[in-house]
C-alpha cells in the first residue's frame, strides 16, 4: 500500500519537475528572441523541415479524416433528413478541432521525434558541449529557431489541413453519397464563422510550440548513448501528443 | 625557476553528483606555455575536472581561476568571452555531423569574426594543412576514420588561435601510429601556436613523452605533480602502481 502511494508521489513530482524544466527552457529561448545574432537561415531551414516536409502527410491524413467524417455524419443526419448539414459539420469539426489536432499529432510524429533524435544525438556525442565551448549558446542556436518555426508553420499547415478535410467531405458527401453540391457548400458558408478558423489557428500555434519545445527539451536532457536517444525520442512523442490533447481541451474551454 | 603566474588555478574545488564525491577540495595550478597532462583512472573524474576548467560544470565549492579571473560566479555572457580564449578537442572529436570538414573548422570563425569568406577559407586550409588533412575539406565527418576526425577536431579547436587548448583523452581508441601522430600534434600545438596545452589521459607512455608537467588525479585530489622524471621516481605506492600499470597495489579495482 505504502509502495503504491510512494510511487504515485514520485511520478507526480517527476512530472512537475519536468514541466518546470520545460518552462525554464522556453523562457530561456524567449530571452534570446530579440538578442543578436539572429539566425534567419536556421529559422527558414527549420520551417522547411517542420513545415514543407510535413505537407504531404498532413494533406493525406486530413483528406481521409474529412472523408470519414462525411461518411459517419451522413448516416446519422439521414435519420432526420438533414443530409445537407454534412458539409457544415465537417467544416466546423475540421476548422475548430481536427485540423489543428491532426496537424499537431502528425507533425509531432514526423518532426518532433526527429528534432528530439537530432538534438539528443548531438548531446550524447558532445556536440552540444562543443557549441558551448565555442562560446555559442546552444539554446539560442538549436532551440529558438525550432520553436519559432513550429509557432509560425503549424497554422499554415492547419489552413491546408482544413481545406483538405473539407475537400474530402465534399468528395464523399457530394460525389459518393449524392448530397446536392450547392446546398453542401451553402451550409458551410452559413454555419462556419471566421472566428472558428482563427481559434483553430491559435490552437495550431500553441501545438507548434509544444511539439518543438518538448522535442528540444527531451533531446537536450538525453543521457545514455544510442539507447538514451531512442528512449527520449519515444518520450518526446508521447509527451507532446498528451500535452497537445490536454491543451486542446483547455484552449477549447477557454475560447468557445 | 618559473616566475610566471600559473594560467589556470583551481582552489579547493569540490564536486559531487548525487552524494558521490568526484572532486574533493582539489587544488591544481597549471603552467603557462607548457604541456600539462593530468593522469588518472578511467571514471576517476578527469573529464569532470576538464569540464570545470572550461565552465561546462560549476563546482559545488571552490574557485576556478583562468588567467586570474574567477569563472565560477560568471554569467553566461562573461563566460563566453573567457571561452573564446580556449580551444577544446573532445574525446570523440564532437564534429558537427551535418557539416562538412571545412564547415566544421570554419564554424567558430564565421560565428565570432567578421572575416570575409576568402579569409576564412585561407585560415581553414592552413589549419587543415597543419594537422595533415589538406584537401579533405569537402568530406563529411562520417566518411573519416577516428584519427582523422580527431585531427579535424584539433583544427577546429585551433581555428581561433586559442591561448589554451584542452585535450580530452586525445589518444584513446586510436592505433599506435595514429596515437603517435596525435602526440606529435599536441607538441606542435604548444610550440608552433604557442598555446598552453591541458591534456587528460591515462596513456602513460604517451604522457611521459609529451608532457612538461604531469599531475596525478586520484580519489578527487591531485596526489602528485612534477616533471615526467619526477613522477617516474615518485615513491607514493598509488602513483607507482598507476605509472607501472600493476594490478596489485593500493588502488582498488571494482
Amino acid at each position: 500500500m505504502k509502495f503504491i502511494f510512494s510511487s504515485i508521489g514520485k511520478s507526480v513530482i517527476n512530472l512537475i519537475r519536468e514541466m518546470g524544466q520545460i518552462m525554464l527552457l522556453f523562457l530561456e529561448a524567449l530571452s534570446w528572441l530579440f538578442r543578436p545574432p539572429f539566425r534567419i537561415r536556421h529559422f527558414f531551414k527549420q520551417m522547411e523541415f517542420i513545415g514543407v516536409n510535413s505537407l504531404f502527410v498532413v494533406m493525406l491524413t486530413s483528406l481521409f479524416t474529412g472523408m470519414v467524417l462525411a461518411l459517419q455524419t451522413y448516416y446519422a443526419f439521414r435519420m432526420f433528413s438533414a443530409e445537407t448539414l454534412v458539409g457544415a459539420t465537417v467544416a466546423l469539426s475540421m476548422t475548430r478541432e481536427l485540423g489543428p489536432v491532426i496537424t499537431g499529432l502528425m507533425v509531432t510524429g514526423r518532426a518532433g521525434s526527429a528534432i528530439c533524435a537530432e538534438i539528443g544525438t548531438m548531446r550524447v556525442t558532445e556536440q552540444v558541449d562543443a557549441l558551448t565551448v565555442m562560446a555559442i549558446n546552444p539554446v539560442q542556436y538549436l532551440v529558438l529557431p525550432r520553436i519559432l518555426a513550429g509557432f509560425i508553420v503549424l497554422p499554415m499547415l492547419t489552413v491546408i489541413s482544413d481545406i483538405m478535410g473539407i475537400l474530402g467531405g465534399y468528395l464523399v458527401g457530394v460525389k459518393v453519397l449524392g448530397i446536392h453540391g450547392g446546398l453542401f457548400m451553402n451550409k458551410i458558408y452559413e454555419y462556419v464563422e471566421i472566428g472558428d478558423i482563427y481559434n483553430g489557428l491559435i490552437k495550431a500555434s500553441v501545438f507548434g510550440v509544444i511539439l518543438t519545445l518538448v522535442g528540444c527539451y527531451k533531446g537536450f536532457y538525453t543521457a545514455g548513448g544510442a539507447e538514451g536517444v531512442g528512449r527520449s525520442t519515444t518520450q518526446a512523442v508521447v509527451m507532446s501528443s498528451v500535452l497537445i490533447l490536454v491543451s486542446d481541451y483547455i484552449l477549447t474551454a477557454l475560447m468557445f | 625557476m618559473n616566475n610566471e603566474k600559473p594560467i589556470i588555478v583551481l582552489e579547493k574545488v569540490s564536486k559531487s553528483f548525487g552524494g558521490f564525491t568526484v572532486l574533493d577540495k582539489l587544488d591544481l595550478a597549471l603552467e603557462k606555455d607548457k604541456v600539462n597532462t593530468i593522469i588518472g583512472r578511467s571514471g576517476g573524474g578527469k573529464s569532470v575536472l576538464i569540464k570545470h576548467i572550461i565552465g561546462l560544470l560549476k563546482p559545488d565549492n571552490g574557485r576556478v581561476l583562468i588567467q586570474g579571473q574567477d569563472i565560477v560566479p560568471m554569467k553566461e555572457r562573461e563566460l563566453a568571452a573567457v571561452r573564446r580564449r580556449f580551444g577544446m578537442l573532445f574525446q570523440e572529436a564532437a564534429l558537427f555531423d551535418s557539416f562538412t570538414v571545412e564547415q566544421n573548422v570554419a564554424f567558430p570563425l564565421r560565428e565570432h569574426t567578421r572575416k570575409s569568406l576568402r579569409e576564412v577559407k585561407e585560415i581553414v586550409d592552413a589549419k587543415l594543412a597543419s594537422v595533415g588533412l589538406s584537401g579533405m575539406g569537402g568530406k563529411m565527418p562520417s566518411e573519416l576514420s577516428g584519427g582523422m576526425r580527431k585531427r579535424v577536431g584539433l583544427a577546429r579547436a585551433l581555428a581561433m588561435d586559442p591561448q589554451i587548448v584542452l585535450f580530452d583523452e586525445p589518444t584513446s581508441g586510436l592505433d599506435p601510429v595514429m596515437s603517435a601522430t596525435i602526440n606529435e600534434l599536441i607538441l606542435r600545438t604548444q610550440r608552433e601556436f604557442g598555446a598552453t596545452c591541458v591534456v587528460i589521459s591515462h596513456d602513460i607512455v604517451a604522457t611521459m613523452k609529451t608532457a612538461d608537467r604531469v599531475y596525478m588525479l586520484y580519489d578527487g585530489k591531485i596526489i602528485a605533480s612534477g616533471t615526467p622524471d619526477e613522477i617516474n621516481r615518485w615513491d607514493d605506492p598509488v602513483v607507482r602502481q598507476f605509472i607501472r600499470g600493476e594490478a596489485e597495489g593500493p588502488i582498488k579495482v571494482n
